[in-house]
């Protein structure tokens, strides 16, 4: 297990290379320091000196990838891939276009972040299991038919309008709870109330429908036809059998997305004012910020592949079957 | 000539799209082992009456990527000359639509403005009130008596025209039906209202009655009011709604066309080849697949925005501007949606390239590239088939995101994302300007729609592990039909 651990470690190695080289050839090949100063300074009226301040404010003054005018090892060392590409791996991220620390950011952030993306990950997993045992329950009939027909609208409704249909409803017909905003402690719950519910529905549509099919698979199978002809009640095979067996697929699904939990979901975040990791990333954005949206592209991606490692794991932990080799 | 016909690259792409599905129909109807699954796509009544919706959403779409530029003026001897701007076909038929603004806001079918303005009474008075509008409901003299039965005659006129069309509609088809089986029109007729045909006309024609009825309502008042509002700016919301279509169709199947090649390419590839073949693919699509999609996004477009912001001669209009920055939109989310359907058919490879009939192909001799396209492409056909369909919705409703993030279409491109935006802030106002939202969200929901249940209607017929599960009362009916003496 350890063994395979180290080794599934190393292979992300080359993973994060690569994500590294596609950000790096992204920011600083296609598009030259210089255009990006450009662009921050407004197009028109730039002087090369102002260009000039800017590119060394944020150290873009460097050669990209070669350093001719240094010594030794500074010819690698002293250049713009090795401070903002290479530092990365060890989690530098150095600071953002406006100065400040990225690293401290990301740390503070990260618990709204996590506010809002937990509860909406478990709550939304144990209502769509609900639902989608309901409609196998029931299943070849017109209520499971109507929900699928549901689910197929609920899919069809954009994002957005789960969140802006939310807050009309809750928060300004309703006056339920605020609007948008963020605060610590034993407060926080009526910020985190609307959001989460308003994600957990969003979810339902797409969610419900695919647990259904995995469930119908199941109650396909020949053990379950075994306990039927033994004469089992059908909610004993359905809670016992076929549930136990359906979850392996739906958490090993769920897991790739556990450790991407930490960034947060880009529209919840922003639409609702809360400062978290994915509203960090949205204002990076449309401040173009490129420090900042450089740094969660790798942390993203380190999350993704930690992800990976977990849904393997997890798979022999839920599945006696599946050997690590 | 009266117009210079002008060809956008997204134009251009969306006829390359539109000649090869032709192609493709050709094809098909030629080979029964294709036309199997496809009529049993046109079995399905959900997946029919959404395939009706989308056409209608398509042909909107088509009219709109006919752009031109109108003859501004000038004589035979010295040559025309062009407008500037660049219009559509579609631009042309909404014209008394697009060339009637109003000040700013202004709820559907209202006659008056969103806001109190002060104006001058005939006495020389100020007073706070309502004023007109220009366009919307302008020839009413007395509006709060005439307005509701104008309206009310306005739409049933409409709705009876859309009615007859309706009832043209349904006795060409009763005397096709007629004909096939050689009975007569109103046997044809009774078995389609009843549900007893194959084909499911009767779920068609209803979709098809409340399309029409729909548009010759919406087209009945178009001429007098603004159906759905007005913007901001005063725009006609309706107007931004159907120009939307094309940009989300765009979208939806651009994307797609943009990522196929790579994803069979390179799919097939690393299944057939195996070895460092494989591992490399695999190490591409996984090193892809790692960075958050919305961040690789966002990131190419940042870039390209500095690159057209720098380079500002290369795009003589704001048009083409947008266009490109459309296309490229296109190809980013092609490049980072390509990894799923690439590990799909790379697995369905490894799977058929162990069968017996791939080893005796190569047993003989056949090339490489042969056994691919004979013998691999056609069998994991079902597979692009089914992620080309299935990813099209997702792709739409992905496009109003990006855009409110900031990394979708050009600000100045009309799009069901731009319009959410732009209608987001209004909503704390009181009383609330819920239309743009309202329209936006709601032409989403019908073209998001109807593309699911086309799509699950596609995904039913072609993939082999679907088990067809219908309602019980169904089933039973089915039994007693088989049952029965053909």
């Amino acid at each position: 297990m350890i063994a395979y651990i180290v080794r599934r470690v190393l292979y992300a190695l080359p993973i994060l290379i690569g994500v590294n080289l596609i950000t790096f050839a992204l920011f600083f090949v296609v598009n030259t320091p210089d255009d990006m100063a450009r662009m921050q300074l407004g197009a028109k009226r730039v002087t090369p000196q102002a260009i000039e301040r800017w590119k060394v404010e944020r150290g873009y003054d460097k050669p990209l990838l070669w350093n001719s005018g240094a010594s030794g090892l500074e010819q690698l060392t002293d250049t713009i891939f090795y401070d903002k590409s290479v530092r990365l791996f060890v989690f530098d991220f150095g600071n953002a276009d406006d100065g400040r620390d990225i690293a401290h950011e990301i740390l503070t952030r990260m618990g709204p972040s996590l506010a809002i993306a937990l509860p909406v990950f478990l709550v939304g997993i144990a209502v769509n299991i609900t639902f989608a045992l309901m409609m196998a329950f029931f299943r070849a009939s017109y209520l499971d038919l109507w929900g699928v027909v549901v689910c197929v609208a609920m899919m069809s409704i954009s994002g957005l309008f789960y969140i802006i249909g939310g807050q009309y409803l809750v928060s300004k017909l309703w006056h339920l709870v605020p609007i948008s905003g963020f605060a610590g402690g034993p407060d926080a719950l009526k910020f985190v109330v609307l959001p989460v519910l308003i994600g957990v529905v969003g979810g339902i549509g797409a969610g419900a429908r695919w647990y259904r099919t995995i469930f119908l698979e199941e109650i396909g199978k020949d053990y379950v036809r075994t306990a039927r002809a033994k004469g089992m009640r059908e909610s004993v095979v359905l809670f016992r059998h076929v549930l136990k067996n359906g979850l392996i697929p739906i958490l090993t699904g769920a897991v790739v997305v556990l450790p991407s939990l930490f960034l947060g979901s880009l529209l919840m975040e922003s639409f609702f004012g809360i400062p978290g990791l994915g509203s960090y990333t949205i204002d990076a954005i449309q401040a173009q910020d490129f420090a900042v949206v450089r740094s969660m592209v790798f942390l993203g991606a380190v999350l993704y592949i930690i992800g990976l490692l977990l849904t393997d794991i997890s798979y022999t932990l839920v599945d006696p079957r599946v050997r690590l080799a | 000539m009266l117009f210079q016909p002008v060809i956008l690259w997204t134009d251009a792409l969306v006829f390359l799209l539109l000649v090869a599905l032709a192609g493709v129909v050709v094809y098909v109807r030629r080979h029964e082992h294709l036309r199997q699954p496809w009529r049993r796509v046109a079995h399905s009544a959900t997946g029919m009456a959404g395939a009706v919706v989308l056409a209608f959403f398509v042909l909107v779409g088509v009219l709109d990527s006919l752009h031109y530029r109108a003859r501004a003026g000038g004589d035979s001897s010295r040559g025309n000359v062009y407008a500037v701007e660049i219009t559509s076909v579609l631009d042309a038929l909404l014209r008394s639509l697009k060339e009637r603004p109003e000040k700013t806001y202004s709820a559907p079918l209202g006659y008056q403005l969103y806001a109190r303005e002060t104006v001058e009474l005939p006495d020389g008075r100020q007073s706070r009130e309502y004023p007109r509008l220009r366009h919307g409901g302008a020839h009413l003299k007395a509006p709060q008596d005439e307005w509701r039965p104008d309206v009310g005659r306005r739409a049933l006129a409409g709705a009876a025209i859309g009615f007859v069309l309706w009832v043209v509609a349904a006795t060409l088809v009763s005397a096709h039906i007629a004909r096939a089986t050689g009975e007569g029109i109103d046997r044809a007729w009774r078995a389609l209202a009843r549900g007893e045909l194959d084909m499911p006309w009767r779920a068609i024609l209803a979709t098809l009655g409340a399309l029409l009825v729909l548009v010759c309502v919406a087209a009945a008042l178009a001429g007098k009011y603004h159906v759905l509002g007005t913007s901001k700016v005063g725009e006609d919301v309706l107007y931004q709604a159907l120009k939307s279509v094309r940009i989300a169709l765009v979208i939806g199947t651009l994307t797609t066309l943009v990522m196929l090649p790579f994803a069979i390419l390179l799919g097939i590839g690393a299944g057939y080849f195996k070895g460092w073949a494989d591992d490399i693919i695999q190490y591409l699509y996984t090193t892809l697949n790692s960075i958050p999609a919305v961040l690789l996004i966002a990131a190419a477009v940042l870039m390209m925005q500095v690159y057209i912001d720098t380079r500002p001669q290369a795009f003589p209009t704001s048009v083409e501007r947008a266009d490109l920055r459309l296309l490229f939109l296109c190809a980013i989310l092609g490049v980072t949606s390509w990894t799923g359907l690439c590990r799909l058919l790379r697995g369905e490879t490894l799977k058929i390239r162990e069968l017996d009939y791939i080893q005796a192909a190569q047993a003989f001799g056949v090339s490489h590239l042969r056994i691919i396209t004979r013998h691999i492409l056609p069998n994991v056909m079902h597979i692009v088939l089914i992620a080309v369909v299935m990813e099209f919705s997702s792709l739409v409703l992905a496009e109003a995101v990006l855009s409110y993030v900031g990394v979708g279409v050009d600000p100045s491109m009309i799009s069901f994302g731009t319009m959410i935006n732009a209608a987001r802030l209004e909503m704390a106002r009181d009383p609330m300007v819920w239309w743009s939202l309202a329209s936006a969200f709601g032409f989403m929901f019908a073209l998001v729609l109807s593309a699911n249940l086309f799509a699950d209607a596609v995904r039913d017929a072609f993939d082999p592990r679907v088990a067809v599960i219908k309602p019980f009362r169904l089933r039973l009916a089915a039994l007693a039909a088989a049952k029965a003496p053909a």
